[in-house]
């Protein structure tokens, strides 16, 4: 599509045709709200560009081995991923406005929905959302319009991040939340059972849970469906190489924060939503969805599919204001799971929980360190209580080359000394032993 | 095909009322499944459900566009053709028989006396 500008001496003579001034074409926007002046500095050249931006880079610790997990985690990416999907034929960061011009682009769609159903054992994916704060929220605005109900139990072992994203979403709506406090860990039956009635539309938890225990749902599915209400899991993608999925607890809708598919930490993104859910909830599902078909002289062919669901047919009845998708950071995806295959996976998942298994003994073992919750399964993240505040040890351990972990204070009260550590496959052996080391010397 | 019987709203909606009765029938014109095209979906009220004169209760989804239809009356959902959801080829062979979509309640009868006849349907189709 060619980008047309037009020079100022054009636009006042467009302006002059119909009568208006520059002015005019702003006077909807408050005058206090106009922008006069951007405070924008001075040009510079391209090289004084280059070393200013080198310089604010410079502030980056990139250097630190990476312990740090709470929903964003550090794992090896195979350098063949990221040459597959710069491919000219993909590097596109967008849906095509002509999609079923672009066979190559639905198909790898089509293939990484068909990805994100086996991974979750659901029967329905979407071609993705922005990530998993969003896909969390659009799977709870999906529940309400099933059910038509307004109560919400969400509980606090959720990532408190999503659950800011829904709240703020969230907040001008006429939506009820009620939040379980989970107990030793584990999401607490008796406080969510409790809640759940026939005003629910949905329960919303997370498998492993913000502090990395892991649980099975498939009681709280049964009694949320006995009373018409819905159960969304949010889940960990890499996770679910070794642990029950959202599909066999029984959940109505998955969702899932995809970084951990190959895509890189950064910060702000772009990240990757997954979504799924049971087929018949389809036609209740934002965002995009490609399908399979066949084309008028009988041959394979993928077009964009339901589309009355979406913004540009359903206008402002649409499902969601998404109508877009994460296609580049979705195709990485499915190209990290092709190359690792199913095996793959496993061992991935698996490497994770016996590293950080190793990395809990290792560093429990250390004088004045505790479990916060004990005799809990957890995949590969885990919650230790320290002597002292958290935050202090953990600046402590940047010094000593280390991002040790979140602390838990951050977003929990009474858990001032506690620290949220997790462990990769990258992380070696000698890693966390310096790890521990290195907390042994500081506490 | 314009029954004369029946009543119609400007959304291309018919309205029949049961034999003494305040249950009105509700479906789709030949004229808008024509308009519509194929009809891929359709997305019912549940029993029970309040709707208001005018105001949308149900939704069709065809290959072009989805439509909301317009309840005729206001009143109280009292029965839903389930059937129609799995043969949607029905809207095509028999709009104004076995394509019925919901049964209404009347709150007040007089509002579907009020709906246009066959006839000024008729002068609207042509106009």
């Amino acid at each position: 599509m060619p980008f047309i500008s037009n020079t100022l001496e054009q636009q006042d003579q467009m302006l002059a045709e119909i009568g208006l001034t520059k002015q005019d074409l702003f006077a909807d926007i408050p005058a206090g709200l106009l922008c006069k002046d951007f405070k924008l500095p001075p040009g510079l050249s391209e090289q004084r560009v280059r070393d200013s931006l080198a310089e604010l880079a410079e502030k980056n610790s990139t250097h630190l081995t990476c312990f740090l997990g709470g929903g964003f985690y550090d794992h090896f990416t195979p350098a063949a991923v990221n040459s597959i999907v710069s491919r000219s034929e993909f590097y596109t960061a967008y849906t095509p406005y002509q999609p079923e011009l672009s066979q190559g682009t639905l198909q790898a769609i089509y293939e990484y929905q068909s990805a994100v159903c086996r991974l979750t054992e659901m029967e329905v994916a979407n071609a993705s959302l922005y990530d998993g704060g969003t896909a969390l929220y659009e799977a709870m605005m999906m529940a309400h319009r099933i059910t038509g109900r307004n109560k919400i139990i969400i509980d606090d072992s959720v990532n408190p991040i999503y659950r800011m994203m829904i709240h703020s979403h969230t907040r001008n709506l006429r939506l009820e939340f009620e939040e379980s406090q989970c107990k030793d860990g584990l999401a607490d039956r008796g406080q969510i059972l409790e809640r759940i009635d026939d005003k629910t539309s949905a329960v919303i938890l997370q498998n492993p849970n913000f502090f990395g225990c892991i649980d099975d749902f498939s009681d709280i599915a049964t009694a949320a469906h006995d009373k018409g209400a819905l159960l969304i899991v949010s889940c960990y993608p890499i996770s679910l190489g070794i642990l029950k999925t959202p599909g066999a607890m029984g959940a109505d809708i998955a969702t899932g924060e995809g970084q951990s598919l190959g895509l890189p930490l950064s910060f702000g993104g772009p990240y990757l939503g997954l979504m799924a859910a049971r087929k018949q909830y389809v036609r209740k599902m934002p965002g995009r969805i490609v399908g399979e078909t066949t084309d008028a002289s009988g041959q394979r062919a993928y077009v964009l599919t339901l589309q009355a669901r979406e913004q540009h047919i359903r206008r402002d009845k649409a499902t969601s204001n998404i109508c877009s998708n994460e296609a580049l950071c979705a195709l990485t995806a499915l190209v990290y799971l092709s190359l690792l295959g199913k095996e793959g996976l496993k061992e991935t998942s698996q490497l994770c929980a016996d590293k950080a298994s190793y990395a809990y003994r290792r560093l429990t073992a250390i004088p004045g360190v505790q479990p916060h919750f004990r005799g809990r399964w957890f995949f590969n993240e885990f919650v230790l209580d320290l002597p002292c505040e958290a935050v202090d040890v953990i600046a402590k351990l940047i010094e000593r080359g280390f991002a040790a972990g979140v602390p838990l204070s951050r977003y929990y009260s009474r858990m001032e000394n506690s620290i949220l550590i997790s462990v990769t496959e990258k992380r070696t052996k000698h890693e966390i032993e310096m790890l521990a080391e290195a907390l042994e010397s500081v506490l | 095909m314009i029954p004369k019987e029946l009543r119609y709203l400007q959304t291309h909606e018919w309205a029949k009322r049961g034999k003494d009765s305040g249950i009105i029938t509700v479906g789709l014109t030949d004229y808008a499944i024509e308009q519509l095209g194929d009809i891929v979906f359709l997305e019912l009220p549940g029993v029970g459900e309040k709707v208001t004169k005018e105001s949308e209760f149900c939704t069709v989804e065809s290959v072009k566009a989805a439509s909301d239809l317009y309840a005729p009356v206001s009143g109280e959902i009292v029965e839903v053709n389930e059937s129609l959801t799995e043969n949607l080829e029905l809207f095509k062979a028999e709009p104004y028989g076995q394509a019925w979509i919901v049964k209404i309640k009347a709150e007040d009868i007089a509002e579907f006396e009020s709906l246009m006849n066959a006839e000024d349907y008729e002068k609207q189709l042509k106009g």
